[in-house]
């Protein structure tokens, strides 16, 4: 405990970092994730093909390899990136992959008859989309998308080979100098990711009640 | 009962052809809708009615032939196609109310994102449509609290909330409990009688007698028979017509 204690600075910078990790990575997997999904069922057959190509590119990628492009293949091209900044990429692409996934399948349960009845009062494909398709396929992909954040949170500490001083971070630099604590220092670690999980599948398991709709 | 229309046809189809795959689904389709008019498209399931209600607002394309409305063809897609599918009203078979908006968000929805009506005003006259079809104390609920035949009043209110030049109803009252179909019907007679232009496919008969201008029998993907609901329900012409009304109508 006493060890906890006298690292708990440290702890809380990289509790910190995984934090906000996770929060970017995650708005931009969301976001990415949703236009993608909506390209995959896009009538314009080049955009369905740019968005096949980028989730099946990312989802068959190891995270590492996108992290080592992030940061060392880049740089290549003299395109240099932080090792934060190339961690929120990272994670935020690949994850929007799996996003992407998720929304399309929600996408799909909705019944064909809603986007008939959109098109026949004179909305727009993408109106179409936002008003009617969208705000039903979320619905039904809370759980998934609860279980695409979490794998998210918990990918995020790759990031540990690269410079980033996150959670996971910890664990070689505070064993290496103190092996005896190795126990107290992964249950920092673990309580540390769990802190935002935890509370992540709450906030899912509420959200999912809230938005059940009658069909 | 409505008097007989006149003038330039609202809704023109020239020699449409569509196929599903192998399927001829639709032959040499020839049919004008004048200003006005309402006409019952009837026929055995498999015939290509809901087919051909369907390619009038372009939910099915073709691959043949012209459709026009008001002189204006059908675009093949986009913005122009959106613009016009809103001047024609749709009705669908299992109605297709939006499942995550109230009965009244239905029916302001079109009128606000297409017509660019304010909230108020879109409100207000959605709330006079629905006191029309009689679902107006419903507005504050969702589509999954309200009986089909509810449900189905709504989406008739929710078409015409776009002001629609014509009205297609593609099998508005099969999907509904048997008590239920009059309180539909009702409402379309009463759109009738105010001039509206219709297309129904629907089964009918005595919506057919009382509302319709003609009857338009169907078969195989073709038009075989045209005429007045007395003629074609007392003298069908064609072997078909007779067969087909000789199982419908006895029982």
């Amino acid at each position: 405990m006493q060890f906890l204690i006298d690292n708990f600075a440290l702890f809380r910078d990289a509790f910190l970092t995984t934090l906000s990790l996770s929060l970017l990575a995650g708005v931009l997997a969301l976001v990415l994730g949703t236009l993608l999904a909506a390209l995959r069922v896009s009538p314009v057959a080049p955009l369905r093909g740019l968005a096949t190509f980028y989730v099946e590119t990312f989802r068959n990628t190891p995270l590492t390899v996108v992290f080592f492009f992030m940061i060392f293949g880049l740089p290549q091209i003299d395109f240099v990136i932080g090792f934060f900044p190339g961690a929120v990429l990272s994670v935020g692409l690949y994850t929007a992959a799996f996003v992407a996934e998720a929304v399309r399948s929600g996408i799909n349960a909705v019944s064909a008859g809603q986007a008939e009845a959109s098109r026949a009062i004179g909305l727009t494909f993408g109106q179409t989309l936002r008003e009617v398709v969208l705000p039903q396929a979320f619905r039904t992909v809370v759980p998934p998308l609860g279980n695409v954040w979490i794998a998210m949170i918990k990918n995020t500490s790759i990031a540990a080979g690269f410079s980033v001083s996150e959670l996971s971070s910890l664990l070689p630099r505070l064993v290496n100098a103190n092996a005896g604590d190795l126990l107290t220092v992964l249950l920092g670690v673990v309580v540390g990711y769990m802190l935002i999980t935890l509370p992540s599948a709450y906030v899912v398991h509420r959200l999912e009640r809230r938005v059940a709709i009658l069909r | 009962m409505t008097s007989r229309p006149n003038g330039e046809p609202l809704v023109r189809l020239s020699g449409v052809n569509k196929w599903f795959g192998e399927l001829h689904v639709l032959q040499d389709i020839d049919l004008e809708i004048a200003r006005g008019e309402v006409v019952v498209v009837i026929g055995p399931s498999g015939s290509g009615k809901s087919t051909l209600c369907r390619t009038i607002n372009r939910l099915e394309s073709i691959e043949k032939g012209e459709i026009a409305i008001d002189g204006e063809l059908l675009p093949e897609e986009g913005k122009q196609l959106a613009r016009l599918r809103s001047d024609v009203g749709m009705v669908f078979q299992s109605f297709n109310l939006f499942a995550h908006k109230t009965i009244l968000e239905n029916v302001t929805l079109g009128p606000i994102k297409v017509r660019g009506t304010s909230k108020a005003d879109a409100e207000k006259r959605a709330r006079e449509l629905l006191e029309r079809v009689g679902v107006s104390a419903q507005a504050d609920k969702y589509p999954a609290q309200l009986s089909g035949g509810q449900q189905q009043r709504v989406a008739i209110a929710r078409a015409l909330a776009m002001d629609p030049k014509v009205m297609l109803f593609d099998e508005p009252t099969s999907a509904l409990d048997p008590e239920m179909i009059n309180e539909v019907l009702e409402v379309m007679i009463g759109l009738a009688r105010d001039g509206m232009t219709m297309i129904v496919v629907t089964h009918e008969m005595g919506f057919a007698r009382r509302a319709a201008n003609r009857v338009v029998f169907m078969d195989g993907g073709r038009i075989v028979e045209s005429a007045d609901p007395e003629t074609f329900f007392n003298h069908p012409s064609s072997a078909r017509a007779k067969d087909f009304l000789s199982k419908i109508l006895d029982h």
